[in-house]
């Protein structure tokens, strides 16, 4: 079968971004204008949207009735998790994570974060850069996301004033500086009237930047911007000695997804935690026989030498090498309602990795706003705390700020079975 | 393969998303014990199979396909079923919605009512038979609005009950498929992929499909906007009309509750271009059994549905 024609000529692949404000921000509206003005929203949700709107007495349809989604948020008027949406433009497809905006929801937050790459910062003409904006802003930026887009909703509140969008820009510039934040972009909207999001609008013409997809459209996706080093952590290893095919007994692959940098046919490669030294004989996807492959493709390894590879073991360059440790040194948020317990043996579940771990050494939990450590004996759900982990064995770790893939781990309480904090190491 | 290789390092919507969904795989065989994939004919259990041989060969699944029969399938769909599992010499499972019925675990209201919500019976039967501690499917978070809230490794409980306010936080590409016995994860690798996005890996892959998919003449009533297909399970009632239209599935389930929609798109490139300029959504167009409530799909999760 030939490729269709209408698979997009110029595809930029797939964008990940993040929307953070309180309802009041107008976030729902925002992501139902985003929806709605690509041409995402299809006739029978519109219908059902159009007819909740007027059973509500609502004049206009209310696109933040597209997000509104379990029966108990209706029900209590709030969001309770993450949701996705996805919308395309024909050369780039957007996978948008919703997270809710109450101060307590800061683990939803993370949750959305922890795979963006961009985020969009709500905040509301009238009312300028909040602590909650502030708090927003440093997740993001500590989650490892590169940009950061504020957007100034509610403009059309504000007679589309320049001068009140120059001031909030200026506060928010104040503040980034000291929360290190650098990459930042600033677009006056009105996501109930339409303006500089998709279209224009008639009444921001004083504002000479790109619209709000514009900045979307032209955004770098994840693993573009900087080489990164090889890391290849195995998932599974493909041994089908039953085979009927006499040429496969021997067939060793090493199965999982590259997380960062390149990797060819001919490459010398070390595998940890052994630190045995070959070469990539073949990279392999679904039977097919690639030259080379690049970061974020899930592909089949297979080696010169006959060496022992198992699940958890992590294949990356002899020259840059993760660091191989039982120690670590990591920042963490606790996302369980019980708080975390320094006595307890929890489990880390680090790449592909598997490891118990024990606390030790002091704890200190971060002031979002504030940007300070406080020394602590509790770390409860939604805080953000500084911890040290000893390791029953070795993990193949990189600095988060460095490489998310590497430097990311999850938390779980081996008794519930439960995710109960997320962690990046330092 | 990858587009634009070398110049960027940029991988293309769809290498991308079937990158994602083999890791998902691939992580379901490094941390389950005993998963099954769920495998109904459809064009997402299809898509899904794909993504297993990328995923597995030159080896094995390390996982049995499992169909939960409602007993009202259309024929096609069944050989199908069976060819493809045939040429993938993988091993199915089939359980049936009729045998629970005979051991009165499911009670119907009506002999011929749609028999979708009681799969979830026979799934959770099947589920305790064979000790799975995985099921994989071929949801989509792009079909309902109950679906966009869920992981892609979601956690049921003894009961196989969903709860939305008690989700595992999931976060980066780390997942947790820890399970005590008796509970297990329902696993969703395509959860990013939107409906156009499955049509066009169909394309690029050159996948085959049951032929209820494109366009064909059949015999069909107009109810609610909705075409309703004549069948022996869904005779035209007294005062309907019944009228021979050119139509497509776009999703296959139980006779009883799958209507088709009109359209003269014979091929995938023509049902793409449809796709990418249709104006109802998948499963509001064609769901019989997600119109009765706004919040149907909900209430049915939360009971063990898929």
């Amino acid at each position: 079968m030939n490729r269709p024609e209408s698979l997009p000529q110029i595809d930029h692949g797939v964008l990940r971004f993040l929307t953070c404000g309180s309802v009041d921000d107008g976030k729902s509206t925002l992501i139902g204008r985003l929806l709605h003005d690509t041409q995402s929203i299809l006739e029978d949700t519109l219908h059902v949207i159009s007819n909740t709107s007027r059973k509500r007495g609502l004049d206009a349809i209310d696109l933040s009735l597209l997000t509104d989604g379990l029966i108990a948020e209706r029900e209590q008027g709030i969001t309770i998790d993450v949701a996705y949406r996805y919308f395309s433009t024909g050369t780039r497809k957007y996978i948008i994570a919703d997270a809710p905006g109450h101060e307590q929801y800061t683990r939803n937050m993370v949750t959305a974060a922890s795979t963006a790459d961009l985020a969009i910062i709500l905040v509301d003409a009238r009312h300028g850069v909040l602590p909650q904006t502030r708090r927003h802003s440093v997740i993001a930026h500590r989650l490892g996301i590169g940009h950061l887009v504020v957007a100034v909703n509610k403009m059309d509140l504000c007679d589309y004033a320049q001068s009140v969008f120059e001031g909030i820009c200026s506060d928010y510039l104040d503040f980034a500086r000291l929360a290190g934040i650098d990459d930042v972009r600033f677009v006056p909207i009105s996501a109930l009237k339409g303006d500089m999001i998709v279209e224009r609008g008639d009444h921001l013409a004083w504002h000479q930047g790109p619209t709000l997809l514009e900045i979307l459209e032209n955004a770098p996706a994840a693993h573009t911007e900087h080489a990164e080093p090889f890391r290849f952590p195995v998932q599974y290893v493909c041994r089908p000695r039953q085979s009927d095919d006499p040429r496969l007994h021997d067939y060793r692959g090493y199965m999982g997804r590259i997380e960062s940098g390149e990797i060819a046919v001919g490459d010398t490669v070390t595998v940890l935690p052994g630190g045995r030294t070959t070469r990539v004989v073949a990279i392999q996807q679904g039977g097919v026989s690639l030259p080379a492959a690049i970061a974020g493709q899930s592909i089949t390894l297979l080696l010169e030498d006959d060496i022992d590879v198992s699940r958890g073991d992590m294949i990356a360059r002899p020259e840059a090498l993760p660091q191989v440790s039982d120690t670590i040194a990591a920042e963490l948020c606790w996302l369980a309602e019980k708080p975390l317990d320094a006595r307890r043996t929890y489990l880390i579940h680090h790449t592909t990795r598997d490891v118990r771990a024990r606390l030790t050494g002091g704890m200190e939990t971060f002031d979002l706003v504030t940007l300070h450590h406080v020394t602590t004996d509790t770390v409860r759900m939604n805080d953000i705390a500084r911890v040290h982990f000893r390791l029953a064995r070795p993990i193949f770790a990189d600095r988060y700020e460095e490489n998310r893939a590497t430097g990311a781990f999850i938390v779980i309480d081996e008794a519930s079975n439960d995710t109960v904090g997320a962690g990046m190491i330092l | 393969m990858t587009t634009i290789f070398g110049a960027s390092h940029v991988l293309s919507h769809l290498d991308w998303l079937e990158s994602e969904a083999i890791h998902i795989l691939r992580e379901v065989a490094g941390q389950c014990e005993n998963p099954a994939l769920l495998f109904s004919g459809g064009k997402d259990s299809i898509v899904l199979l794909r993504l297993a041989e990328k995923a597995f060969r030159p080896g094995r699944f390390p996982f049995p396909l499992l169909h939960i029969d409602t007993g009202h399938n259309y024929p096609e769909v069944i050989a199908f079923r069976d060819r493809r599992v045939a040429e993938l010499g993988e091993r199915l499972i089939v359980r049936s919605v009729e045998d629970s019925i005979a051991r009165g675990t499911v009670v119907l209201k009506s002999p011929n009512e749609s028999r979708n919500r009681h799969q979830s019976v026979t799934l959770l039967e099947a589920i305790e038979e064979f000790g799975f501690d995985a099921c994989i499917g071929g949801a989509r978070r792009d079909e309902e609005k109950a679906r966009a809230k869920e992981r892609i490794f979601s956690f049921r409980d003894a009961f196989g009950q969903w709860d939305p306010k008690n989700q595992r936080p999931e976060l980066w590409n780390l997942y947790n498929a820890r399970v005590h016995k008796g509970e297990h994860m329902r696993v969703f690798p395509i959860s990013n992929w939107t409906e156009l996005d499955v049509w066009q890996y169909i394309a690029r892959e050159g996948l085959e499909l049951p032929s209820l998919y494109f366009a064909h003449p059949r015999a069909i009533v107009r109810k609610n906007g909705v075409l309703r297909p004549v069948t022996p399970l869904t005779p035209a009632r007294e005062g309907e009309t019944v009228e021979i239209v050119n139509v497509r599935f776009r999703t296959i389930g139980d006779i009883t509750c799958t209507a088709p929609v009109e359209s003269t798109a014979a091929t995938v490139e023509e049902i793409i271009a449809e796709t990418a300029t249709m104006m109802l959504s998948e499963r509001g167009a064609t769901r019989l059994d997600d119109q009765t409530s706004e919040a149907a799909m909900e209430l049915r999760k939360k009971e063990g549905y898929f």
